[in-house]
This record gives structure tokens, C-alpha cells and sequence, in this order.
């Protein structure tokens, strides 16, 4: 595995709620707040939005870490889409653990709309973390691969 | 194959400064399906749009990606210019390549690289989006208003005058809120009972206004316009319509040491009670914690007395349902718990007081009808020491990081009247900042200490230690003079911080409203909507979004106010045709996706179906209720058949956007 590569740049997927998280990321922007360039945020109108398949067509394709960000528990827009998240990627990520993929390499955060700060400085956190336990290849489906 | 036009945003040199905007035009020049890649300083101005619309027209366009600002800002914008220039506005994409890549990357080659990316993602997803055709709902034309302070009251008397009904709840036997409790009002030293009351008489007799006090909130349901509200109706065991409010249960009731809430305990009031002479509604209370008949079974006296016939022992708590097209919170604030300052000695000496205590104590409805008098021992306080900020602008984590906004002023407005009622009072104020950002304020401050002579010192307060001859020894610094100050205070006045009130954080969650670390609600934009609260149909008036004083709550309560009537005027609405759909032919009808929608938008209906065989079969197959869904998307992951899909964020978009960016 490759651990001192500083050339080395993730590939990564952060899937945001529309109301909070998505809004969370804005606010980073807005107050400028730097984290890597690495992370490319997909929105979606609500974390249960996110099916584990599009985690695991992440990690096929090629991704290297894919974090989901929700509303805290109890401030989800629709009520409880946050609580069916936490519990499905509960069991999603203990199924990536038993196929051999590090469990840092997918991470459930809560970030409100107000909490830009946190939004950058878990990204920063997740890149580095991401960036430490290098290419992701285990899952990744070579015939994807172009060239 | 779609035919896609991009459009890059320089944002003037927001976007333009990080990203190479005519290198992102050029790479997405080439992706497959687009037919036109361009970039304009201004996207969003008038001729930006125009440039979008000329292209849909020009190269018959049939899908747009605008990498611009973030599409919680212009998505709306660009949507409907699409459908000015025939396109369905749903067939536009927005790249965020502002907040989430110029304004966060320093690096030009890394931040170029990225908006390439985002509009390759963005492009992805168009190409499998399809037209959307929004429904409509209906709107009920009637408002909620939670919180029956003056927020609340001038809400609900501006809706109020524009023809629509509105009901106020307030969860206190009385509306008016913290504002009754004031004595004097700053800048202008009106009293605040004069100029309050009428509108809360106001509120009364409007016939458009319905006011339920000791009443709240339970459960809200549905959306905006179409909002199913479940009030709890406190038992008061006073019949409301019968009772006259001429108080003399409250005479005759022999449990009279009660402490009284709306004098902040500093005396006592009856177990069956009016909260103050010009409550509104003006009905008798009675307290279920105190009152002998509803705890023990003996007395019955208020029944007796009560020439009404108003009392009924046997009220029980009545929950009602009522429907609303828009909801407005105004819940306000309350000081903070002083338990985290023991150095001020609050729980230890009766002559520290918060500032709202001492507003009762100079007002003539208070405890001592208006005379400034020590709470220990009745005698007339010398020397005054006002302590400002105890809780706010405070990093340490006893109290609040915020400003509480008020505290300058009202402690200058305490300050001043205190020297001018009494003027053989010595004053001092201890201030972090002196803060009077406001119409006159600066000016009123500048009184207190020319015109008055308050010593105003900068510095704070380090300990309060009472002593045995019933002074108070305050220990402070004064920074500008660099020393050490000893006084001996008689009375000392904390500024404790504000808070928002404890009921709104359950409420935002019945809400689906959301709130900022400090449980304050956030508005839907904080320049451009700050009376919206970012879930459609509710709105935000007076403290629960921040900390204000007077004027800026009513101004706002107006606003908010408008923003309903502009809501309530509509006769529909239209939906958000980002909505579940089932594939009735994928379909197995196993109910999963019931259990897991939180509006009860799936129903179930038995279908005639052709088979490929000619024959026919029934089955089970789910519905979606399009003007209940809104769009969370939880029943398309619990599907196991992949009938479910939702509209504008199906399966195979997200799965285009997650290969494009994985590319």
C-alpha cells in the first residue's frame, strides 16, 4: 500500500443533503474556508436520498473515500430520512469492512446549514485521513478503467 | 441524445479570479451532447440570461448546465429563464463551481480542474433528465402564529388587518410576552405598558384574530399551504367564556403563596390567578400545582365566590386540529440560567438581581409599585453596580459566544432612570464594549453619562461577595485607569445573556425548521430572506432568530407578516415535481416503501394488468400521492425492486454524477 506518496490525490465523493449539509458546504465557501480540491460534492435532496449502490459504484469507479453528510439527528428536513441513513450505512459500512475496504474510507457526518467551519474542517480531516491509506483498489472494477 | 448548451459564470472575478472560465468552456465543448459551451462575466444579469435563451433558441437545446453560484441561489433564476425560451425548466442543471470550488481552491490549475469535473457531472445528469410538469396545491388562507409576544402580536395584527384569519397560541394564561414586563422602553422612555396594551386589546377584538392562550403547539403536519396543526389546550378550570375577569376568586382564594411567575417570584400571587390587571385574554387561571380543591379535593371557595358560574374543576386538557396555509414563530427569548456565575453571587444575596428583575422593581404594576427597593429588606438602595455582558460575548462556556444586542441599552435606560428618580444614587455601570448601533441610541447613552452621570467603567467585574451588614463588596478592574476597584454596592444589577425560549428547539423539529448552534432558528438567507425560515411556509419573527430589541422585532414581526400575506393571497401553489414515482410493472407490492415515507404518501391499490401472455393479472402495486410527496427520496433506497424512483434526482442521475466524477 502506498502511505508516503504525496503525489498521491484522492478521488472523492461527499453526497450532501440539500438542506443542511449542502447549505453547510455554501457557508464554507462563502466564509472561504479552504479544503482540499479533491472532494467533488454531489447534491441530493435528503442523506436517505443516497442508496449504498451509489457508495459502491463510488468505490468501483475508482473513488479513494466517500463521506455522506446529513442534517443532525432530529433537525432532518423530512423528519427521519437522517435516522434510516445512520442505519443503513451502518450496515453498508460493515459489509465494506468484512469485503476488505478500511472503514475510514467511508465516514457519515452531521453537518447543519449554520456549520461551515465544520464542513471544511471534516473534509480537511477525511482527505487527510483518505489521503494517509492511499489508492483504493480493492474494489475498484479495472475494466472501468479508460486508457 | 440530448442537446446541451453550458454556460460558465465568471461571477465578475469571483469565479473568474481561481478559475480559467474560457478553459472550462473549452473542455466541456467536447463532452458528448453539447452543442454550445460558452462563458459570460455575468450569467445571472439580464443579458447573461439572454444569452441562455438565445442559445435554447438558436441551437434547439434540449438541456442546460450553468456553472455559476451555488443553485440555492440561482437555480430558480436560470429555471425560469429556460421556460421563457420554451424549455421545461427542469431540464436545467447547475454546476456550483463558486462556493464549492472558486472560493475555497487558491490554486488555479486544481480549482480549473475541478469546475471541470463539476460540469462533466452536471452534463451527465442532464442527459438523463426529462421534462417535469409541477402540480398545484391548494392554500389554506388562514396563518398560525406561535408565540403571542410583541412579535407575535404585530404579525398577527398585520395578517390580521390584510383580511386573512390568524391564530395566535401562547402558551402563557396571557398574551404580550416579555414586553409587559418592561417598565420604561429605550431610546424614547415610552412606557411599555402604554404603548403595548392597545394592541393587545387590539388582538382581542379583532375579529380576524383568535387567540388561544395557555395553549400549545403538539404536532404539525403537512406543507406549505396545507399545514394540519394540533393545538393543546391547557386546562385552566375557568370556563373562558363564562368568566369576567373581576378577580375575585383571586381574592378570596386562601392559597396565596404562590410565587409569581410574572414578578419573577419576588412576591407572591394566588393559587387561582390573573397574571396582571390588562392580560389579554382577561380570564382567571387556576394553578393545578397549588390549588387545594384540584389537589386535595378541599376548598372549592373560588367555585363559590365566582358569580359566573366560570369555574369547572373537572376541564381537562383539549387537543384541537386546525388547518393553516402558513406558520409563523415568534417565540422569543428568556435571560439564562445564572447558576454557572457563582462569582456574582446571584443564588447567594437577594440584592443581585438580573435586569429583568429590576424592571419589575421600577414598575408601578411590580412588587414594590414602583419604588426602586432593596428585595432584602425594603430600604433604598445608595449604590448601584450594573454588570453588562454576564453570559454573552463569552468564550469560556459558561454563557453564550453572541451578543445579546439589548443589554447596552437597557442598562443605560436603568442607569438613567434610576439618577433621575433618585439622584442621591451612586451608579456605576462595568462594560466590556459599549454597543448602541441604532436610531438615537448612541445619543440616549451619552446622556446617561453627560446629562446623569452614571460612572461608566470599562472593565470587568471579578467577584461579588456579600457581607454581613447586608452590602455587597464588589471586587472589578478598571482597564483605561489600570486599577483595582472596591465598591461597596447595595444593589447589583447582572445583564445576564438571552436565550432563545426552551419550547423552540421541539418546535423546530416539528417544524422541520432548522436552527443555528445556539438553538436561535435560521432564516432562509441571512441578507436576502431573513423572515424565512428555510422550510417553505414558515416564517421567523422577533427573537427566535436572534437576539433584538423593540423596534427591529416589530419591523420584522411586519415583514414576516407580509411574506404570509403574499403566501395567503395565492389560490394555489405549485408542487415540487421532484416526486417519487413507482414503476407499477417493477412493482411488487411488498409495502417497504410505506413504512419508511414520513408523510403517509404511498398508498397501496390493486391493479389489472395485461400480461405479455394475454392473459390478465391482478397485483398489488404502490401510489404515490404526488401533492403529499415531498421528495425525500428514504422509499426509493428501502425499494428492493428498483420500482421506486424519485424525479429529478433518479437512481441513474446520481449513478451518471457519481461516474463522471470518479472519472
Amino acid at each position: 500500500m502506498q502511505v508516503n506518496n504525496s503525489e498521491f490525490k484522492p478521488k472523492i465523493v461527499a453526497f450532501c443533503c440539500n438542506w443542511c449539509s449542502y447549505a453547510g458546504a455554501d457557508l464554507a465557501g462563502t466564509n472561504r474556508l479552504n479544503y482540499p480540491a479533491d472532494v467533488k460534492i454531489i447534491r441530493v435532496p435528503c442523506s436517505c436520498r443516497v442508496n449504498p449502490m451509489f457508495i459502491l459504484r463510488a468505490f468501483q469507479r475508482g473513488a479513494d473515500g466517500v463521506i455522506l453528510c446529513g442534517c443532525h439527528p432530529g433537525d432532518c428536513h423530512y423528519t427521519t430520512g437522517n435516522y434510516y441513513t445512520r442505519r443503513r450505512m451502518t450496515l453498508l459500512f460493515s459489509m465494506l469492512d468484512y469485503l476488505g475496504i478500511e472503514k475510514e474510507r467511508t465516514r457519515v457526518e452531521w453537518v447543519s446549514a449554520a456549520e461551515g467551519a465544520k464542513f471544511a474542517a471534516t473534509m480537511n480531516d477525511f482527505v487527510e485521513t483518505v489521503t494517509k491509506l492511499g489508492e483504493n483498489k480493492r474494489l475498484e472494477d479495472l475494466r472501468c478503467k479508460e486508457k | 441524445m440530448q442537446r446541451i448548451g453550458v454556460f460558465i459564470c465568471h461571477c465578475g472575478t469571483n469565479i473568474a479570479a481561481t478559475v480559467d472560465v474560457k478553459a472550462v468552456a473549452e473542455a466541456l465543448k467536447h463532452e458528448p451532447g453539447v452543442v454550445f459551451s460558452t462563458d459570460y462575466p455575468y450569467m445571472c444579469s439580464e443579458a447573461g440570461q439572454n444569452i441562455v435563451k438565445d442559445a435554447i433558441r438558436d441551437y434547439h437545446l434540449s438541456g442546460v448546465v450553468i456553472c455559476s453560484c451555488s443553485p440555492r441561489m440561482h437555480e430558480a433564476t436560470f429555471r425560469k429563464a429556460a421556460a421563457v425560451a420554451g424549455l421545461n425548466p427542469y431540464m436545467v442543471e447547475i454546476a456550483n463551481i463558486r462556493e464549492q470550488c472558486s472560493w475555497i481552491h487558491k490554486d488555479i490549475p486544481q480549482a480549473t480542474e475541478k469546475a471541470i469535473t463539476l460540469g462533466k457531472a452536471a452534463i451527465a445528469k442532464v442527459h438523463l433528465n426529462a421534462p417535469l410538469y409541477a402540480g398545484e396545491s391548494p392554500v389554506v388562507k388562514r396563518a398560525l402564529v406561535i408565540g403571542g409576544g410583541i412579535a407575535g402580536i404585530q404579525t398577527a395584527l398585520d395578517i390580521a388587518d390584510a383580511g386573512f384569519p390568524v391564530d395566535i397560541v401562547e402558551t402563557k394564561p396571557t398574551i404580550g410576552g416579555k414586553m409587559t414586563q418592561l417598565d420604561k422602553t429605550f431610546p424614547t422612555l415610552d412606557c411599555a405598558a402604554c404603548i403595548l396594551t392597545p394592541k393587545m386589546v387590539d388582538c382581542a377584538q379583532n375579529e380576524n384574530i383568535k387567540i388561544y392562550s395557555y395553549s400549545e403547539v403538539t404536532d404539525v403536519k403537512g406543507f406549505v399551504g396545507n399545514f394540519t396543526v394540533t393545538i393543546k389546550r391547557k386546562a385552566r378550570y375557568v370556563d373562558e367564556t363564562k368568566c369576567t375577569g373581576c378577580g375575585i376568586c383571586t381574592e378570596k382564594c386562601p392559597m396565596k403563596k404562590v410565587p409569581n411567575e410574572f414578578n419573577l417570584g419576588m412576591n407572591n400571587r394566588s393559587a387561582v390567578y390573573i397574571p396582571f390587571a390588562q392580560a389579554v385574554p382577561k380570564v382567571a387561571t387556576i394553578d393545578p400545582e397549588h390549588c387545594n380543591m384540584l389537589k386535595k379535593g378541599k376548598c372549592g371557595l373560588c367555585a363559590k365566590v365566582c358569580t359566573a358560574g366560570a369555574i369547572d374543576y373537572k376541564q381537562k386538557d383539549e387537543f384541537i386540529e386546525e388547518q393553516y396555509g402558513a406558520i409563523v414563530v415568534a417565540t422569543g427569548y428568556n435571560p439564562i440560567n445564572l447558576d454557572k456565575f457563582d462569582e456574582f453571587a446571584y443564588s447567594q444575596s437577594k440584592d443581585v438581581i438580573t435586569s429583568l428583575e429590576f424592571e419589575r422593581l421600577t414598575n408601578a404594576a411590580g412588587p414594590t409599585s414602583g419604588t426602586l427597593l432593596r428585595p432584602s429588606d425594603g430600604k433604598h438602595p445608595h449604590t448601584i453596580v450594573f454588570v453588562q455582558c454576564v453570559g454573552s460575548r463569552d468564550t469560556s462556556g459558561c454563557g453564550k459566544e453572541y451578543c445579546s444586542k439589548i443589554c447596552c441599552m437597557y442598562t443605560a435606560k436603568h442607569a438613567m432612570l434610576t439618577r433621575e428618580k433618585y439622584p442621591d444614587t451612586d451608579v456605576y455601570v462595568f462594560y466590556i464594549d459599549v454597543r448602541t448601533p441604532g436610531k438615537s441610541f448612541d445619543e440616549f447613552y451619552r446622556r446617561a453619562v453627560e446629562q446623569y452621570g452614571v460612572h461608566y467603567i470599562k472593565g470587568m467585574v471579578g467577584k461579588i461577595v456579600p457581607q454581613a451588614d447586608g452590602t455587597l463588596a464588589v471586587q472589578a478592574s478598571d482597564l483605561l485607569d489600570n486599577k483595582q476597584l472596591h465598591i461597596n454596592a447595595d444593589l447589583v444589577v447582572l445583564a445576564a445573556a438571552i436565550e432563545p425560549d426552551k419550547s423552540a428547539r421541539p418546535l423546530a423539529t416539528m417544524l422541520t425548521a432548522s436552527m443555528d448552534t445556539n438553538d436561535f432558528f435560521t432564516e432562509a438567507h441571512p441578507k436576502l430572506r431573513p423572515v424565512e425560515s428555510p422550510t417553505a411556509g414558515v416564517f421567523l419573527s422577533g427573537t427566535c432568530q436572534g437576539p433584538k430589541d423593540i423596534p427591529e422585532t416589530v419591523s420584522q414581526a411586519g415583514a414576516a407578516a407580509s411574506k404570509v400575506i403574499g403566501l395567503l393571497c395565492k389560490d394555489k401553489l405549485t408542487c415540487n415535481p421532484c416526486v417519487a414515482h413507482s414503476d407499477e410493472w417493477m412493482c411488487n407490492g411488498c409495502s417497504a416503501c410505506e413504512k419508511v415515507c414520513p408523510y403517509g404518501a404511498i398508498t397501496y391499490e390493486d391493479k389489472e394488468f395485461r400480461m405479455p401472455d394475454r392473459t390478465t393479472a391482478i397485483r398489488r402495486v404502490a401510489i404515490v400521492n404526488e401533492a403529499v410527496c415531498q421528495g425525500c427520496g428514504a422509499c426509493t433506497v428501502a425499494c428492493p425492486s428498483g420500482a421506486m424512483d424519485l424525479k429529478g434526482f433518479s437512481n441513474s442521475q446520481i449513478m451518471a454524477e457519481v461516474d463522471a466524477i470518479c472519472k
